[in-house]
């Protein structure tokens, strides 16, 4: 427990100034947002599609009062709750997608990796394709297939969004996989008679799957400008099923010309200061995990002034 | 400082480097290193000392310390007079010019020393343009392929790239680029260990050469006894961050007086070796050095004073210096300090 | 590396979907009709021929025709492809420009306050949305700018000068039109910034800490060792040995560009190949989408050769 406690830790007590602090403002603002997700329906005034209240219609792109804060936009809704509630719908995808990268590219890799041979190569070759084609692209396409078949359901951008990290995650085990398998205590349990399936799940799971948070951390950044992207092309999630901050500013850049600043400005600084957020987390984390980038906190030296014998010594 | 200092029986003129005292400590998360704990050499003209000691005893320290290439972080005090300045107490820039031009340095690792993108000729022109900016085109290029020819380097290969050059040679274009400006000393760090051994023999061979072509004195830093031997005039034993031991190379090699220098070159390797000898234990934590004498926990001589009091500077029969109470100056040790140390007992752990 | 890409395009759009045609134009026509689209596009026949007809057709450069607008995905790709080609190509000089110099400073100057700011400046580069930048342009600094938000030309641009290349920027200087030039560069302004600010983001991190490992390196002790200047030692020492896998990555980030430019030409209505495959997809096109996805796809497989080849005259240890 006290070692798992100092793993934590460890990003804090080994970094100085500047990368511990981004770490800390990162892992407050995404804790602001998951706060934001989880208590949206008692932080949020109204539902998120939601025209009216107490029988009396919001007015359409009202300017920002006391009764909508963030105003209202051209669909009668609450601009204030939208924002409140799209954090929720924000992380759902993302836990959802990261979830479905597991457990697809994980099993994935370390079968590939223990096995090698033909399936390896052409899993290795498709997983590098689809890595090397504009992640953004991909997206779209998924996306496009996938609401054509289950409707624009947060499931099915979740789905799209996975088929684009999964290579990173087939990866990222895959190599490790291929190193570990080689190691001495990988080796003493074969000799003991281990069967394949427990090799995998005892002795390389454990090893392979610390990779993971790291990684997730640094896709959940992208994963939430890929669906806002998605959302702002009018491929993702439709506006009454949930509130989504890209299709939010898809509607609002209509509105831009005509002055109208509330309806795109929110939802856009929400999306800036979440993904900030998690950018934060993620170079903080790499910052101390890389050694080659960590400046360790180092304490000041201070030499103490020459002891007399070793004066004595000097002088004789 | 005065020359009385300097070895007995040679009369050396000025030293061309002194230093008195010298510390460096680093700053770690957890407290400072004190990787050189004041240390005090001069080298003579056309000189070459040598530094040995184990790994992480602060002999490469010692030598960036007096370069001024310190990380970040790490502080140094004391005093080294070259041509009469401090400079350890100069500014930034005056540091930078004398740096190159009358100070070089020679690395151990020739491979990733230079850079890979830029010519030969680039590294060689940077250098003397920086120092010289009054020189032509063809006198550079006169100095740099005179440089070169010194160290064995046709002239044809001039203009080539680092990666197309062998091990071997790197170090030896390193050599000609930190002596192309004819510095008056030159710290050469580990110069051989990362070559193989014909290789190492060459580079030692055109160490020895260095008096004859350069003129520079050396301080010449390797964990190899036999290099020393071989290519030094004077040799300085370091343990733990302090010079426990200098004089002439046959001196101190033929009767060593410092324990730890018995031990050291008694675990060298010769054709006559018929066992392999080791010094029991590890090199100590230099956050935290042992009390007195920072050899006595390994010491087979140890006596009672040796584990509280430091031992005294003085010095050595026959020339040189030597810090040990073995030694002297016995009117020093309090009464039954010569008692032998209860030394604990070293674990098989321990050693490993 | 291609042909499993092409392979890939292959499966997910026409294998997985099944029958595109009635996905893009049942309702409209009746089934007959559709049954005689079928045959004309060659989809009643097997797999593995459509297989080799796709591949045959990219390699002879012919997609076909769109099957809601019937227009030759060839044609469509030379109409709009200039577009997207001037807008990324625009948006990676911007990067460049502001990205390099600011991830420098920001590596030799760490964490002094330029460097905290220019940090801060490219995480959120990255983090606005395109379309939110687009946005904030829009609603701030087109109106007191007097820069046009929509389009890539005037319509009377567009109308007088000839295409000879498909690239309107060329078009109107060859044209010599001095208000046609004007009116594109003014157009291209907004949205070349927009996308140019999400790589440049990218370029910054990448830049600063390839810099941090180069002030590392042994050469540049080395250097210093030579009493080399101080800014000799970063300029010619550091930082042109941390370029050189910048330019490798610039590759990687082209992925990206193409990926953003789709946004940015929906955000500014840029008449290019994005805005186009956003089009078709709301048709629901799947020949058109595939002939898109197709040439984006070796869009970057080209890319990435050209990077290696750059590369090798950078880098004196690569030869080929």
């Amino acid at each position: 427990m006290r070692r798992v406690l100092k793993a934590l830790a460890r990003p804090f007590t080994e970094t100085a100034g500047l990368a511990r602090w981004m770490l800390v403002a990162g892992i407050l603002i995404t804790a602001m947002f998951v706060i934001m997700a989880v208590f949206a329906p008692w932080l949020a005034p109204y539902g998120f599609a939601q025209a009216s209240s107490g029988g009396v219609d919001f007015p359409k792109v009202g300017h920002p009062s006391g009764d909508h804060l963030f105003g209202t936009d051209r669909l009668f809704f609450d601009v204030l709750s939208r924002v409140i509630w799209g954090a929720r719908t924000a992380i759902q995808v993302v836990l959802f997608s990261i979830v479905i990268c597991v457990v697809v590219g994980v099993p994935l890799g370390l079968v590939s990796g223990y096995y090698g041979g033909w399936l390896d190569r052409i899993l290795v070759l498709i997983m590098d394709a689809i890595f090397a084609f504009p992640s953004f692209l991909l997206a779209i396409v998924f996306a496009f297939l996938l609401t054509n078949l289950v409707g624009g359901t947060v499931l099915a951008v979740s789905l799209s969004l996975s088929a684009i990290y999964i290579p990173q995650y087939f990866r990222v085990v895959r190599n490790t996989t291929v190193s570990a398998k080689e190691a001495t205590y990988v080796e003493a349990a074969r000799a003991i008679g281990a069967s394949d399936g427990v090799i995998m799940r005892r002795y390389l799971f454990g090893n392979v799957v610390q990779s993971v948070p790291v990684l997730g951390t640094l896709n959940a950044a992208d994963a939430i400008l890929t669906l806002a992207g998605l959302g702002f092309l009018g491929l993702g999630i439709q506006s009454t099923d949930a509130a989504e901050w890209g299709h939010d500013l898809n509607r609002a850049l209509a509105d831009a010309s005509s002055g109208v600043w509330w309806t795109g400005l929110y939802p856009g600084l929400a999306i800036v200061l979440l993904v900030t957020g998690l950018t934060l987390v993620g170079e903080g984390l790499n910052e101390t995990l890389n050694p080659t980038l960590r400046q360790r906190r180092l304490l000041p030296v201070v030499m103490p002034p020459r002891q007399p014998a070793t004066d004595d010594g000097q002088e004789s | 400082m005065t020359t009385s200092e300097a070895p007995a029986g040679v009369h050396v003129p000025e030293p061309v480097i002194s230093a008195r005292d010298v510390r460096v400590w680093y700053g770690t998360t957890r407290g400072a290193i004190q990787a050189v704990d004041g240390v005090s050499f001069e080298i003579a003209p056309g000189e070459t000392l040598g530094l040995v000691g184990e790994s992480g005893c602060g002999k490469s320290t010692l030598g960036r310390g007096l370069m001024g290439l310190l990380p970040a972080g790490a502080k140094r005090d004391g005093e080294v007079i070259f041509k009469g300045r401090d400079i350890l107490s100069m500014r930034r820039k005056d540091a930078y010019e004398l740096r190159g031009h009358d100070l070089g340095m020679i690395f151990q690792e020739p491979l990733t020393r230079l850079n890979p993108l830029m010519r030969i000729s680039q590294h060689f022109e940077e250098t003397i343009r920086q120092h010289e900016p009054d020189l032509s085109k063809d006198e550079v290029r006169d100095m740099a392929l005179e440089a070169m020819r010194l160290m064995g380097i046709p002239p044809t290969r001039y203009k080539s790239y680092p990666h197309e050059f062998s091990g071997g040679m790197r170090q030896r274009l390193m050599i000609a680029l930190a002596l192309v400006l004819r510095p008056a000393f030159v710290v050469a760090d580990e110069p051989t260990t990362a070559l193989d051994v014909l290789v190492e023999a060459q580079i030692v061979q055109i160490l020895n050469d260095l008096r004859r072509n350069f003129r520079a004195s050396l301080l010449l830093i390797t964990h190899n006894v036999g290099i020393v031997a071989e290519a030094c005039d004077r040799v300085a034993v370091m343990y733990a961050g302090r010079i426990v031991e200098q004089g002439r190379v046959a001196d101190v090699f033929r009767n060593p007086q410092h324990p730890y220098t018995r031990e050291l070159l008694r675990s060298t390797i010769s054709l006559s070796t018929t066992g392999l000898n080791f010094i029991p234990g590890a090199p100590p934590d230099l956050v935290d050095p042992p009390d007195a004498c920072r050899f006595h926990p390994r010491c087979p001589q140890a006596m009672e004073v040796c584990a509280s009091r430091n031992p005294v500077d003085i010095e050595r029969p026959g020339g040189g210096r030597v810090e040990c109470w073995l030694v002297g100056p016995k009117d020093q040790i309090p009464a039954g300090g010569e008692q032998p140390l209860k030394q604990e007992e070293l674990t098989v752990a321990d050693e490993a | 590396m291609i042909w499993v890409i092409l392979t890939l395009v292959f499966v997910v759009l026409r294998v997985a979907p099944g029958d595109p045609v009635s996905a893009a134009l049942g309702g409209k026509l009746d089934e007959q009709a559709l049954e005689q689209r079928r045959e004309q596009l060659g989809f009643n026949r097997p797999l593995i021929a459509q297989y080799w007809d796709y591949l045959s057709s990219v390699a002879r450069l012919d997609f076909g025709k769109s099957f809601s607008d019937n227009q030759p995905i060839l044609h469509v790709i030379r109409d709009n492809g200039g577009a997207t080609l001037t807008l990324t190509l625009a948006a990676f000089v911007v990067a460049l420009l502001v990205g390099i110099p600011l991830g420098l400073v920001s590596g030799r100057y760490r964490d002094t306050v330029p460097d905290v700011f220019i940090r801060l400046f490219g995480i959120l580069s990255y983090a606005a949305p395109i379309f939110f930048v687009g946005f904030l342009l829009q609603v701030y600094v087109a109106e007191p700018l007097g820069l046009p938000t929509s389009g890539a030309s005037s319509p009377i641009t567009a109308f007088t000068v000839k295409p000879h290349t498909h690239i309107l920027l060329i078009d109107a200087f060859i044209s010599g039109d001095s208000t046609a030039i004007q009116d594109v560069l003014k157009h291209l302004v907004l949205p070349a910034v927009t996308l140019g600010l999400l790589i440049c983001g990218v370029f910054i991190r990448l830049v600063r800490v390839n810099i941090l490992q180069t002030m590392q390196a042994d050469y540049v002790e080395a250097a210093e060792a030579r009493g080399i200047s101080r800014g000799k030692v970063t300029w010619r020492h550091a930082f042109r040995n941390a370029l050189v896998p910048v330019i490798t990555v610039i590759g990687l980030q082209f992925a990206l560009l193409l990926g953003g430019a789709v946004l940015t030409e929906a955000t500014f209505n840029w008449p290019g190949l994005g805005q186009k495959l956003v089009d078709y997809i709301n048709d629901r096109d799947y020949g058109a989408v595939q002939g898109i996805i197709t040439i984006f796809a070796v869009a970057v497989v080209l890319i990435s050769l050209l990077v290696d080849i750059v590369n090798a005259l950078i880098d004196p240890r690569v030869r080929y």
